[in-house]
């Protein structure tokens, strides 16, 4: 910088002071000095340091909005869809486009929810929501408004600024109720199943499995969000560009062993029952079968009563809505049965007279009954001061086992019962060996473990409600009369009452594993009951087929199966079995019935319907378990479903048949 | 150095050209080319840069600020040319009307400015709104050269030192009070420059240093701690928060920090119309202070060279022009006009690049506002006559006697 100028330069003009020469001076060497310090400083910003800020500059301007990926389909074994994926136009808002806070957006969203049927505030709830979790992608306030409102929206734009319309795939249920409990339900992942396992590397705002396949096979179903980059400005709004989008890859489809036209039978038959039920003055208010292929567990059909349909969780449900379906109580007083429960997996019962067949087995390989030795006599067996009658204090006189199986004495499995308790847990061990009273592994998100009651499991409770009482300082916990085990325990549980408690499906597979050994001369096994079959791309290329091997191999004594099978053969098909009357008609020589009726009794309510079945085939072999809760007799109720279900899977003429056997 | 050939170029060439023909000889003296040259330049960066950076401010208006930075611009330049027509020296007498016409348009701000941002720096007249501390930055480095020439004599009394601060603390006050803090300091800076270049004695300045000092800490630590604030809290905020820019990015540091990120990532030569951080609002002001972030994106470091090469022309050429100067007068107008880019520059791009703190200094000539653009051209205008008097004196007397 050359602010002093020379002395005695051409032009003649006189020297600067040196004075002024001197402060000149430094006045420029501090702009050279000032000027130094900043191009150090941009050298330093721009060429040393530049790459690491075009780094942060493109990551401030870009942001990745996840693109849903198209849920996969659930198919029915034909491959024709359960549960399919509808495209519908969800409402959105795009914050940064509302008009400001205050009285103008308070309006906007009065308007906006008058439209789609919200509250205000409901709405405004959802943006600041929505704000919160993605600060820059736009908040989805309803999926589904109906076409009404969407025309309105669209129609109207400019009354509504700032909302907007965005196509979204929901889930679709063309045939509404149908295996409601079993398909299940689907919702956007939830804060804590964030934290599960199961749903590592969902993002937030994903829509996952919430309930039956849809949850168990989610992992499938819900294909890869795709990532669409938007380069957003300083307040987060979109601006149009062109960035790298990653496509969304879609879920692969489920096929699944359900016979839909079996299934859909099974629900028709159920209700008819329960109708039949109800006209014949029994409450009747809940109910579920399961249908079998006893060779290797696949689930034919499966449904539970009452119903709901899963359309209602493609939107959000309000809270009553969903207290409604979790049948927990209204305003108007008492809790109704809950529609989201599947009865046939998560019921717990005692199951009356169907538990016989295991009793018959366990007594008979135990060697503590003979079969050819009569007992059972009178109306009722007396066991210290307690009396063990007949249902309608009927007397079949002494009677052998396969007599006694037909007629469904009691007095004849109270004997067993007492017999087999100086022998210790001879049923309780069979009940197990055949599947009942423990998990089945059905791939389904949840099932109850049930209980067949022993000697130690009494003792145990009754040291729970003790410690209980100690802790809590109370007369009683209401966990146990902490009685020890007695022989009236194990002769209720020989008839299928008492502390017992199993499941509609656990007796299906007890069933299956009889007609296992049955059919093999002995050598059965446990299956695994399932409803998953195949997993499948999109274009129906198989991706995996799914298999379930049997839990376990077991071996029954084929003499004594042999004799428990005519039993329940002679139940459903002679005179005087329990539902013979049921099966009135039906061609047993070409597909013959192997049933066995159960009424449960439940303090203070009605006799809860109860029927088990095989029907063997050489292709396609079935196993039927049905009841209905407060249903009355088995062979009035639920036998006659089981008689539709049947026909239904044999093609032969549905009739529903009430049998008129009064036992337990 | 050949100050004699014509101007070719620019708008001011052809007011030139006219008067040059129909006016008197001692007007045919032309403006300094370098220091024009310097401007132009700078009108040129400052309009190209603003073209890109504002495209999408002013939505279905591209060319919203461009217009009226062009508009700023050339109303400015003639202005300029105008005052380099006139003989500075005859605004010496007018002093005190001066120093009135200053205190008059601050108060009058004060007094019916409206709030823009939480300030009242401007007075909206029909057609621009306008800042009276811009202007005033001219006005007072005019009324102090002009009493430090009266006083010339006793320059050396305590007195006229006290006398000197004290006739630019006044204004700088009410400036602050407005409240534009950068504006206040340019005052200040403005002061203690031209008692530093009449020759003030080293022991007063190292008073002046040290008061300083007491004052500044007074303001940011004592009297908060007792509870007085003489400074808005923002304010304290901003001066502070380029000291820990990272603690704070989404508070006061969140501007300076965007506005570094944007500089760098221009890297050697500029990221064009991929500069996404001045273009999307990243960094906020970028039409104003912070507009050299959007030249230093766009244009990467070549860029931002050349427009401080473009200022340091200035800046040399004002240095230079206080030298050449016939007068005294002229001289600490010229080191007033210098002082007052010198801070300029370096506390606004000191601020794009994170050294130094957020004070609402404009960039000269480069950031959009009509009462800058005009303010400096008005000075340049200065500049520009005393350059064309010390001209005109050695042309007429051969030599000029100080």
């Amino acid at each position: 910088m050359s602010a002093i100028e020379p002395a005695g330069r051409r032009d003649g003009r006189i020297p600067v002071s040196p004075q002024l020469a001197l402060r000149v001076a430094i006045l420029g060497g501090l702009a050279m000095a000032m000027f130094a310090i900043i191009f150090f400083r941009l050298w330093f910003l721009q060429v040393l340091s530049g790459e690491q800020y075009v780094q942060q500059a493109n990551a401030n301007r870009a942001r990745d909005l996840p693109i849903a990926a198209p849920r996969g389909e659930i198919l029915d074994r034909e491959g024709q869809p359960l549960v399919a994926s509808r495209t519908t136009n969800a409402v959105q808002i795009v914050p940064s486009a509302l008009p400001p806070a205050g009285s103008k957006r308070r309006l906007l969203y009065r308007r906006l929810g008058a439209v789609l049927g919200m509250t205000a505030p409901h709405i405004q709830a959802l943006v600041v929501k929505g704000r919160t979790a993605l600060p820059y992608a736009p908040v989805t306030i309803k999926t589904d408004a109906g076409r009404g409102a969407l025309t309105v929206l669209a129609e109207r734009q400019s009354e509504f600024p700032g909302v907007t319309q965005q196509p979204v795939s929901i889930r679709a249920y063309p045939y509404g109720e149908m295996a409601a409990q079993v398909l299940g339900y689907v919702g956007q992942v939830s804060e804590p199943e964030l934290k599960l396992h199961a749903f590592d590397g969902v993002k937030q705002g994903t829509v996952v499995g919430q309930e039956g396949l849809e949850y168990y096979y989610d992992r499938y179903l819900r294909g890869r969000p795709g990532i669409q980059r938007v380069e957003v400005n300083a307040s987060g709004y979109p601006v149009p560009s062109t960035l790298a989008l990653t496509v969304p890859k879609a879920g692969y489809s489920l096929k699944v062993t359900l016979d839909r036209g079996l299934q859909t039978e099974g629900e028709k038959a159920l209700l008819e029952g329960i109708e039949q039920a109800r006209a014949g003055g029994k409450p009747a208010d809940a109910g579920a079968f399961v249908a079998l292929d006893p060779r290797n567990g696949q689930m034919l059909a499966m449904g539970s009563s009452p119903t709901f349909d899963p359309n209602k969780f493609a939107k959000p449900l309000t809270e009553s809505e969903y207290a409604a379906l979790e049948g927990k109580a209204g305003a108007s007083g008492e809790a109704a049965p809950a529609p989201l429960t599947d009865r046939a997996v998560n019921g717990t019962y005692p199951t009356g007279s169907t538990f016989k067949p295991i009793t018959a087995m366990g007594t008979l390989e135990a060697g503590v009954i003979n079969p050819t030795e009569g007992l059972g006599a009178g109306q009722c067996i007396h066991v210290s001061t307690e009396q063990f009658c007949n249902a309608g204090k009927a007397d079949y006189g002494p009677v052998g086992l396969v007599e006694a199986l037909k007629v469904s004495s009691d007095t004849y499995f109270f004997e067993a019962g007492e017999l087999a308790n100086s022998h210790g847990n001879i049923i309780q061990r069979e009940a197990h060996k055949l599947g009942v009273g423990q998990q089945t592994g059905v791939d389904l998100p949840s099932e109850i473990t049930g209980l067949v009651p022993d000697r130690a499991w009494r003792a145990k409770v009754a040291q729970e409600e003790l410690s209980c009482e100690r802790r809590r300082h109370v007369s009683s916990c209401g966990i146990s009369d902490g009685r020890p085990w007695s022989v009236g325990d194990n002769m209720h549980l020989a008839v299928g009452q008492g502390d017992l408690l199993t499941s509609p499906l656990q007796m299906a597979v007890a069933y299956s594993t009889l007609a296992n050994a049955f059919t093999n001369g002995g050598d059965g096994w446990v299956v695994r009951p399932h409803l998953g079959m195949e997993i499948d791309a999109s274009q129906g290329r198989l991706v995996q087929s799914l298999s379930f091997p049997a839990q376990r191999h077991v071996h029954l004594n084929d003499s004594d199966l042999n004799l428990v099978m005519q039993g329940i053969h002679e139940a459903a098909s002679q005179p005087g079995g329990t539902s013979a009357d049921v099966w009135a008609g039906w061609n047993q020589s070409q597909h013959p019935v192997y049933g066995k009726t159960g009424t449960a009794e439940h303090a203070g309510k009605e006799d809860q319907s109860w029927y088990i079945c095989y029907l063997p085939d050489p292709k396609r072999p079935i196993v039927l378990a049905v009841t209905v809760e407060q249903g009355g007799f088995g062979a009035e109720t639920a036998a006659p479903i089981a008689r539709l279900l049947a026909a239904q899977w044999f093609g032969q003429a549905k009739k529903f048949v009430a049998g008129s056997s009064h036992t337990f | 150095m050949s100050p004699l050939s014509p101007i070719t170029a620019s708008e001011q060439a052809q007011p030139v050209a006219d008067r040059s023909q129909v006016g008197p000889r001692t007007l045919r003296l032309p403006l300094d080319p370098l220091l024009t040259l310097a401007v132009i330049g700078l009108a040129v960066c400052s309009v190209v840069t603003l073209g890109a950076a504002t495209r999408d401010l002013v939505p279905g208006q591209p060319s919203y600020y461009v217009d009226r930075q062009l508009t700023y611009l050339i109303v400015g330049s003639l202005l300029m040319v105008a005052l380099s027509r006139l003989d500075y020296a005859r605004l010496r007498p007018l002093k005190s009307g001066i120093y009135g016409l200053l205190i008059f348009t601050i108060l009058a701000v004060l007094a019916l400015g409206h709030a823009a941002r939480g300030s009242q720096r401007a007075i909206n007249l029909p057609f621009f709104s306008f800042q009276a501390s811009e202007l005033g930055k001219v006005l007072l480095t005019l009324a102090l050269a002009a009493l430090v020439v009266d006083r010339a004599r006793r320059l050396r009394d305590r007195d006229t030192t006290a006398l000197v601060m004290l006739a630019a603390l006044v204004p700088a006050m009410f400036v602050i009070a407005q409240p534009d803090l950068g504006s206040g300091l340019v005052y200040v800076v403005i002061a203690l420059t031209l008692l530093f270049v009449a020759g003030t004695s080293w022991k007063h300045l190292a008073g002046l240093f040290a008061l300083g000092a007491v004052a500044l800490t007074f303001v940011l630590v004592a009297a908060p701690a007792v509870g007085v604030h003489v400074l808005k809290p923002y304010q304290v905020q901003r001066l502070t928060a380029f000291l820990h820019p990272t603690t704070n990015a989404q508070k006061e540091g969140y501007q300076q920090e965007e506005s570094k990120i944007a500089i760098g990532s221009g890297q050697k030569t500029g990221r064009g119309v991929n500069a996404s951080q001045s273009k999307l609002g990243y960094v906020p002001e970028n039409h104003t202070d912070f507009i050299f972030a959007a030249v230093g994106e766009q244009y990467g470091f070549v860029g931002a060279a050349l427009v401080l090469a473009l200022y340091g022309l200035l800046i040399w050429r004002a240095l230079r022009i206080l030298t050449m100067s016939k007068d005294l007068f002229g001289s600490l107008v010229a080191a007033g006009v210098a002082a007052m880019l010198m801070f300029q520059v370096f506390v606004n791009v000191g601020m794009t690049i994170g050294i130094m703190p957020i004070t609402g200094v404009t960039l000269p000539l480069m950031s959009y506002g009509g009462s800058s653009v005009i303010t400096t051209l008005l000075a340049i205008g200065l500049l520009q006559s005393i350059y064309i008097q010390a001209r005109a004196s050695q042309a007429l007397k051969g030599r000029v006697l100080r």
